[in-house]
C-alpha cells in the first residue's frame, strides 16, 4: 500500500505542478463551455436544453487531452520500465495512476461544473444533476481511456490513436451520461435507470481497465 | 541478436559486460531485469529471497534515469525508496553519499547530467537490494564521481551484492569480464 500511495501522492503533485496536466484539462473545459453560449446565441431555452450535452462533451474532449501522457511520460524517462519489474502487481499499479489521473484531472472538472451551469442557464437542480453524472462517469472515461493510453505507450504513436481507440469505448459513458442529466432537466424518464447504468459502466471499466492496462504494457516490453 | 551465451555471477562479484556499440549489452540486462523475453535459454537466481524473483531483487539502473523534472530531488528519490520497497535507508544520506546534499530542495529540472545520474545511484542506495544491473553507470561523471561511484560499488560487493555492468570504461573495481559479439 505504501508503494501505491507513493505514486498516487507522487503523480497527483506532478500534475498540479507548473507544466503538468490538471490545469490543461480544466482550462480546456473552461473554455469549451464559456465559448458555447457565444456561438449557440442568446436563446436561454435552447441553452438550456443544449446545457448538459455541453458540459459532457467538454469533460470527454478534456479528460481525453491529458490521457495520452498516463504512461508516455513515464515510458520517456525510464520510470516505466522500474514500475514493469517493481513488486507491486501491474495491475494494481495501473488503477493507481488511473485514480490518480481522474483527482487531478476529473474531480476539478466536477467541481468546476456548478460555476459553468451558470453561463449555460441551467438552474440549481440541473447543475447538480449534471455534475452527479460527471462525478459518477468521468471515471469510466479514465479508466478505459488508460486502455487506449497503455496502447499508445506499446505500439508508439501518439496521442491520435488513443483518441482513435478511446473515443468508441466513450460513446456509451456519454449518451446514459447525458441521458441522466436530462432526465433530471425534462424528463421524461427517471433520473435512476440511466445514472444506474451510468454507475455500471464505471464499475465495469474499474475491473476492465486496470487488467487490460497492464496486459498491454506487460505485452509490449521491449 | 546473440547465442550460445552462458556465464555465472557469484555474490561478491561483480562482471563487467563489454562489446562494441549494438552488440547487445543493453539488451542482455534488460534480459536479466525481465524487461525483454528471451527467444530461447533460461535466467535463474539461486538463493535470495524465494518469494521473490530476480528482478524484483534487482536495481536495474538503464540510460534514462527515471526522474521527474518537476519534483525536487528529495521527492524524487522517496518516491523510488516508497515506490520499489523493501529494505529501506536515510534519503538524506543516501543523497549525501553521492554528493548531492546541497541540492536536495532543488527540482530536478535543474540538474546536470552527472547530477542527475548521481541521483539515480543514490536510488540504488536508497533501497536496498542484492543484484544490481548498470548500463554505462559512469556516463555523464566526473571523476570524482566516478571514484565515488566505484567506493559505493565496492561496498555493496563487501556487504555480498552481485553487480552486473555494461560498459566501455573502466569500472573501477575488479571484475570479471564478459566480451559479447565479435571482435571489434
Amino acid at each position: 500500500m505504501t508503494a501505491l500511495g507513493a505514486l498516487i501522492r507522487r503523480d497527483i503533485r506532478i500534475a498540479l505542478r507548473v507544466g503538468g496536466g490538471a490545469l490543461i484539462g480544466v482550462l480546456f473545459f473552461l473554455t469549451v463551455v464559456v465559448l458555447m453560449p457565444f456561438a449557440v446565441g442568446p436563446d436561454l431555452a435552447l441553452l438550456t436544453r443544449l446545457g448538459p450535452a455541453i458540459l459532457w462533451l467538454g469533460a470527454l474532449l478534456a479528460s481525453l487531452l491529458t490521457l495520452d501522457r498516463l504512461f508516455m511520460a513515464d515510458h520517456e524517462d525510464g520510470s516505466l520500465d522500474l514500475i514493469l519489474t517493481s513488486r507491486t502487481p501491474l495491475e494494481l499499479t495501473c488503477a493507481a495512476k488511473a485514480l490518480a489521473h481522474w483527482i487531478a484531472a476529473g474531480l476539478p472538472l466536477v467541481i468546476a461544473t456548478p460555476a459553468l451551469g451558470l453561463l449555460l442557464n441551467l438552474d440549481m437542480v440541473a447543475t447538480g444533476a449534471v455534475a452527479l453524472t460527471l462525478l459518477a462517469g468521468t471515471p469510466a472515461l479514465t479508466f478505459t481511456g488508460m486502455i487506449g493510453a497503455a496502447l499508445a505507450v506499446t505500439l508508439h504513436r501518439g496521442g491520435l490513436l488513443l483518441a482513435v481507440l478511446v473515443l468508441p469505448l466513450s460513446i456509451p459513458v456519454l449518451i446514459f451520461g447525458v441521458a441522466a442529466s436530462q432526465a433530471a432537466i425534462t424528463g421524461p424518464l427517471t433520473f435512476g435507470a440511466p445514472f444506474s447504468i451510468l454507475c455500471a459502466l464505471s464499475l465495469v471499466s474499474f475491473v476492465i481497465g486496470p487488467f487490460a492496462a497492464a496486459a498491454s504494457l506487460r505485452h509490449g516490453l521491449d | 541478436m546473440f547465442s550460445g551465451l552462458d556465464f555465472a555471477v557469484a555474490g561478491g562479484e561483480a562482471l563487467a559486460v563489454t562489446g562494441r556499440n549494438g552488440s547487445g549489452k543493453t539488451s542482455l540486462l534488460r534480459l536479466v531485469a525481465g524487461l525483454l523475453a528471451p527467444g530461447g535459454g533460461s535466467i535463474a537466481i539461486e538463493g535470495g529471497d524465494a518469494e521473490l524473483t530476480l528482478p524484483e531483487q534487482a536495481h536495474y539502473l538503464g540510460h534514462r534515469d527515471a526522474q521527474k523534472p518537476a519534483l525536487s530531488v528529495m521527492e524524487n528519490l522517496e518516491f523510488w525508496r516508497d515506490f520499489l520497497g523493501g529494505e529501506a535507508a536515510d534519503s538524506a544520506d543516501c543523497l549525501d553519499r553521492v554528493g548531492l546534499a546541497h541540492a536536495l530542495d532543488l527540482p530536478a529540472a535543474y540538474l546536470s547530467a552527472g547530477q542527475r545520474r548521481r541521483l539515480a545511484l543514490a536510488r540504488l542506495l536508497a533501497v536496498r537490494r542484492p543484484i544490481w544491473l548498470l548500463d554505462e553507470p559512469t556516463t555523464a561523471l566526473d571523476a570524482s564521481g566516478q571514484t565515488m561511484f566505484a567506493g559505493l560499488m565496492r561496498d555493496h560487493l563487501d556487504r555480498g551484492g552481485l553487480i552486473i555492468a555494461a560498459t566501455h570504461g573502466p569500472l573501477g573495481i575488479a571484475a570479471s569480464e564478459l566480451r559479447i559479439g565479435g571482435a571489434s
